[in-house]
């Protein structure tokens, strides 16, 4: 094919000007990308492995290409699979309600304390995910800070709880995942030309109106991103499961942490985290697809 | 008659009635941001707070933190490491967030110049390992560096956890420091060597420099990233504690107040440091 250009498109970037140009790519990505391949790519292929294999924690396992684990760890964890594709789906919705309107806020009426205010959000995940998420059980305790004392002043009673229902388990996961939520949106939303949105309503659209029909569509990256970005470790997460639910909260990661760690039935574990995978992957690069894998990690 | 009277009533009612009604919606949204803003810091305000609490030092049996305020004490900050454990566990943390951000940040950044500066075959690759590692369940991550590990009968410990953490914050620093080496001026780089510095001198010259603000956030974030890994460690440890799961596997016993002291401590750190990060980074405006 090359062969047929014109000559002088050849010479649009010279070759033989700085020796080695084109090698230098591929040493500047060797380092870390055999890094990411013997730790990322290669472990991916040792757990598609141990999803196939058969045999006990006592006795070891073996490769059988058994993909009939696929289909026995299904049906076995149906329920956990299900709910933790329903946590998600409920987290990274409140979660995109509940921020649009700070990012939008931010964004259009920050002024000169944007990156204040930005930083004023962001700070609280300075301390660790886990003590986070540990605090949040300290306060939601059944005689903790809040509940203890609305219920010493018996406005709720006795036997109230909130520490060990779903709704503590969706309230910590939203909690724990909001940065991923607002920081997309805001960026999207700060790129907007404001101007677009004044000609809208010179155009006489009301303020609903040119929102709606200017702001919103044009965020629309942003929100895309904010959900890829939120809904993925939403339905993996298994720590807010753990610490602040209780009997019937336990999400799929509870169980793949369980089965491998604990019960050491790796191939169960693996052909879980397999599944968990491949679930969110299809979501991801219907994603990508739509808008280039460039838009999303940038 | 009649039309008219409602018709100039509905229009003199609505005109003063707008004003408030917009004013209330302008005053809606900070008021919801900073309410926000509230509600995100309270369990960090809680930690600090209670990480003051005159608990029952209780001879015999360790400290735990209790729900109630029962005064005030700075006796958990000079106890700070009596419980050798978790001294361990967070010096481990330490270790290894700074080991491997500082490997991580290097590697990374390098791939990040890479994809900034350079078309080659294979960067629709690049781009994807770099997306799939950054948007992989960290459970799935965890799981598959423990079979790979299982797999290979190596034992789990601080080498493990080493490599691990590196590889899941090298993605994360290549994609900052692509962002910052994609904004800048190639033609610099080209007058350093029509001035007869060579590729290497050019590049710790000039490129280095410029992209340095990027690296350094790079850094950073691998080092934030790594401290605060739960799932991965997880799964990747062995017997060695990190900080986060030595915290979490105490949730079923009790957190001692220690725990409360040091998350206040990391989280004066983090504050510093990000300070730090934003004066860097306006010092050399983009």
């Amino acid at each position: 094919m090359e062969r047929h250009l014109p000559p002088d498109l050849h010479d649009l970037r010279p070759r033989g000007r700085r020796p080695g140009r084109a090698a230098a790519p591929y040493a500047l990505l060797a380092p870390g990308g055999l890094w990411l391949i013997l730790l990322f790519i290669v472990p991916m292929v040792a757990m598609a492995s141990l999803a196939l294999q058969e045999g006990s924690a006592l006795e070891g396992y073996h490769l059988t290409w058994r993909f009939a684990n696929f289909a026995d760890v299904t049906s076995k964890n149906w329920e956990f699979l299900l709910r933790s594709l329903r946590n998600g789906a409920i987290v990274t919705v409140v979660a995109l309600v509940l921020a649009y309107p700070i990012a939008y806020w931010i964004a259009f009426y920050g002024g000169r304390f944007k990156s204040v205010f930005l930083f004023a959000l962001l700070l609280p995940f300075f301390v660790s995910f886990v003590i986070r998420t540990v605090s949040w059980s300290f306060i939601l305790s059944d005689d903790g800070i809040v509940f203890g004392t609305l219920k010493s002043i018996g406005l709720l009673p006795e036997d109230y709880r909130v520490l060990g229902t779903t709704f503590a388990v969706l309230a910590g996961i939203t909690y724990n995942l909001l940065p991923f939520t607002i920081l997309p949106l805001y960026v999207s939303l700060e790129r907007i030309d404001r101007s677009l949105v004044e000609a809208a309503k010179d155009l006489y659209a009301s303020r609903a109106a040119a929102f709606r029909k200017i702001v919103i569509p044009l965020s629309l990256p942003g929100v895309f991103a904010a959900i890829l970005l939120t809904s993925i470790p939403a339905t993996g997460d298994y720590i807010n499961a753990s610490v602040l639910g209780g009997p019937g909260t336990a999400m799929i990661g509870n169980i793949i942490n369980v089965e491998f760690l604990r019960a050491r039935d790796y191939p169960e574990a693996a052909a879980l985290a397999f599944i968990l995978m491949a679930v969110m992957l299809i979501g991801a690069i219907v994603y990508a697809r739509v808008l280039g894998t460039e838009e999303i990690t940038t | 008659m009649n039309a008219v009277a409602t018709e100039t009533g509905v229009t003199a009612a609505r005109a003063p009635a707008r004003g408030p009604r917009r004013r209330w919606t302008r005053f809606l949204l900070p008021a919801y941001t900073f309410a926000f803003i509230l509600y995100l810091s309270f369990p960090i305000f809680v930690i600090i707070l209670f990480s003051f609490n005159d608990t029952d030092t209780g001879f015999g049996t360790a400290p735990r933190v209790k729900t109630t305020w029962s005064g005030f004490t700075t006796i958990w900050y000079q106890r700070l490491f009596d419980i050798p454990d978790l001294t361990t566990a967070l010096e481990h943390s330490l270790l290894i967030a700074f080991a491997s951000s500082l490997v991580a940040a290097a590697l990374g950044a390098l791939i990040g110049l890479a994809l900034a500066r350079y078309r080659y075959r294979g960067k629709g690759a690049t781009n994807l390992v770099i997306f799939l590692g950054i948007s992989s369940p960290e459970i799935v991550l965890g799981a598959a560096l423990a079979s790979f590990f299982v797999s290979l009968g190596l034992p789990r410990g601080l080498g493990t956890l080493f490599v691990s953490h590196v590889m899941f914050s090298i993605p994360f620093a290549a994609v900052v420091v692509r962002a910052r080496a994609a904004g800048l001026d190639r033609s610099l780089e080209d007058a350093a060597m029509d001035l007869g510095a060579g590729p290497i001198v050019t590049f710790l010259k000039v490129t280095l420099p410029l992209i340095f603000p990027g690296i350094l956030a790079a850094w950073l974030l691998a080092f934030a990233l790594s401290m605060d890994d739960f799932v991965i460690s997880q799964f990747v440890q062995g017997p060695s504690t990190m900080f986060p799961t030595w915290v979490f596997g105490a949730t079923k016993v009790g957190i001692p107040p220690h725990v409360f002291v040091f998350a206040t401590l990391i989280f004066l750190g983090g504050l510093v440091l990000a300070v730090v990060q934003i004066l860097v980074s306006r010092r050399r405006p983009t």
